[in-house]
């Protein structure tokens, strides 16, 4: 389905591949392939555009090498943290 | 450490968070719940031992909640359960305290032994609570030692479903507990294969995607939302069409107030419905934009197929329907974002933003058209 696609242009995704130590975590833990990295290799940034900027390669990475500004692409959280409501979302 | 000096250290480290009361005391499940089974012993006491295979309680459950009842309220009480008769050296699959989490994981387990550890995310399923980070380091750090893990098990690895990492530093709960996270696959229905083939997941099993299937059964809930957002309008429209129509209140509500109910019935079926079954099939990335195609297509083939129906209605009346189904449609079908797979909080607020004006006038404008016209017919 790779035709589910969403705006590329405003993903806050950013990877120093400079402090990568390659554990490959952040290959292991996209659920959309993002990233590409074996043990012992430094990983490498090869679908940037596919980003739902779920943070979960950011929280693992142990080398801080990776930010993103994590959050639920979800419209009603959004409107919930705008009116400082702790609803339910999903 | 007393209530003063907690709070010193908070205004100190703004980040740092209140330990909840009660966390990291010993704390089993009650063996009183219906899917339990019986008791495992262990060093650290009765387990209790939950079967495999659901029951119809279990299945009307799933029902219920597919179809947004009690969803809030769908949980099973946080902590350690076994599957079989697990050992010391079974593995610990660990999971998120949303029944429907909870029983698929049980279910995909038929016929091994291992030991599920249960974290309180208040009822949500894992990838949201891993969002909101309820599914996260401190909670699961929290129930490892409640649980008394270290005594249960011999080995120190915990399998994760790769859905909980965005709420997990797995280093951190490496540092501070011992136990290494073992990211499982992405579906629990691969969890199986995973075991097999000595905990290690394919690319395939590391991507989430969003088949029909998937889409299919997200339905029901989209359906329920929208009607409960869109019946007050239908009521609102009914009403203000009987009292300010120029004919009998009856007449007024049939002749005025049936069309803009319809025009938001079709919104909804176009946001709620064909929104995410055609989801790939429909124009454009935004969803809002997905919407109100559905929603355009919809009015045309329902208000044109109805010809003879509308004919004696102004234009400006019709127009006041197709405004108003636009509106809702495009709205209904932004607010999946929340249930889709792949949308980012960046591209939802950019799309909000576009969106949400348009949304507004159109409604504003379409309600305002569709006053005018009961007072000029």
């Amino acid at each position: 389905m790779a035709n589910l696609k969403y705006f590329d242009d405003v993903i806050s995704l950013e990877f120093n591949r400079e402090k990568c130590i390659g554990c490959g975590l952040c290959s292991t833990v996209c659920p959309h392939g993002v990233f590409i990295g074996r043990k012992g290799n430094k990983a490498e940034m090869i679908a940037g555009e596919l980003c739902m900027e779920c943070g979960a390669c950011m929280r693992n990475c142990p080398a801080g090498a990776i930010t993103v500004e994590a959050g639920e692409g979800c419209v009603r959280a959004v409107i919930n943290e705008l009116l400082g409501i702790d609803g339910p979302c999903c | 450490m007393n209530q003063t000096s907690t709070d010193n250290a908070m205004a100190f480290l703004p980040m740092a968070k209140k330990i909840p009361a009660g966390a990291g005391e010993f704390r089993l499940p009650s063996a009183d719940q219906p899917f339990v089974q019986g008791t495992v012993a262990t060093p650290a006491g009765p387990v209790p031992q939950v079967g495999t295979a659901l029951s119809r309680q279990d299945l009307y459950g799933h029902f219920r909640v597919r179809w947004n009842i009690g969803r809030n309220h769908f949980m099973v009480e946080p902590g350690l359960y076994a599957v079989g008769n697990p050992n010391a050296d079974s593995p610990v699959l660990t999971s998120a305290n949303y029944k429907m989490s909870f029983d698929l994981l049980r279910q995909a387990l038929a016929g091994r032994d291992a030991w599920i550890l249960v974290l309180d995310t208040k009822g949500v399923n894992v990838w949201c609570a891993a969002g909101k980070g309820t599914f996260g380091t401190e909670e699961m750090l929290d129930r490892i030692k409640a649980s008394r893990l270290h005594e249960i098990v011999a080995h120190q690895k915990l399998i994760v479903p790769q859905l909980g990492a965005p709420g997990l530093e797995a280093h951190a709960v490496k540092k501070y507990s011992g136990f290494t996270i073992i990211y499982g696959p992405v579906s629990v229905a691969d969890i199986p294969n995973f075991l097999d083939n000595d905990c290690q997941a394919g690319p395939e099993m590391r991507i989430k995607k969003f088949p029909l299937r998937d889409r299919i059964v997200l339905v029901p809930v989209e359906l329920m939302q929208g009607l409960k957002q869109g019946i007050p309008f239908m009521f609102v429209f009914l009403l203000i069409a009987g009292l300010a129509g120029k004919e009998s209140f009856a007449e007024a509500v049939r002749i005025h107030g049936l069309p803009p109910v319809l025009s938001v019935l079709l919104a909804i079926i176009a946001g709620n419905i064909l929104t995410p079954l055609l989801l790939p099939w429909l124009p454009g990335r935004a969803f809002s934009v997905k919407g109100a195609i559905a929603g355009l297509v919809l009015f045309v083939i329902f208000f044109t197929g109805a010809t003879a129906f509308s004919i004696q209605y102004s234009l400006t009346e019709q127009a006041s329907w197709l405004l108003i189904t636009l509106a809702i449609s495009s709205w209904l079908g932004m607010a999946f974002t929340g249930a889709s797979t792949f949308t980012s909080l960046n591209g939802v607020k950019k799309e909000m933003l576009r969106a949400m004006p348009l949304q507004f006038f159109s409604l504003v404008v379409g309600v305002i058209l569709w006053g005018i016209s009961l007072r000029m017919s």
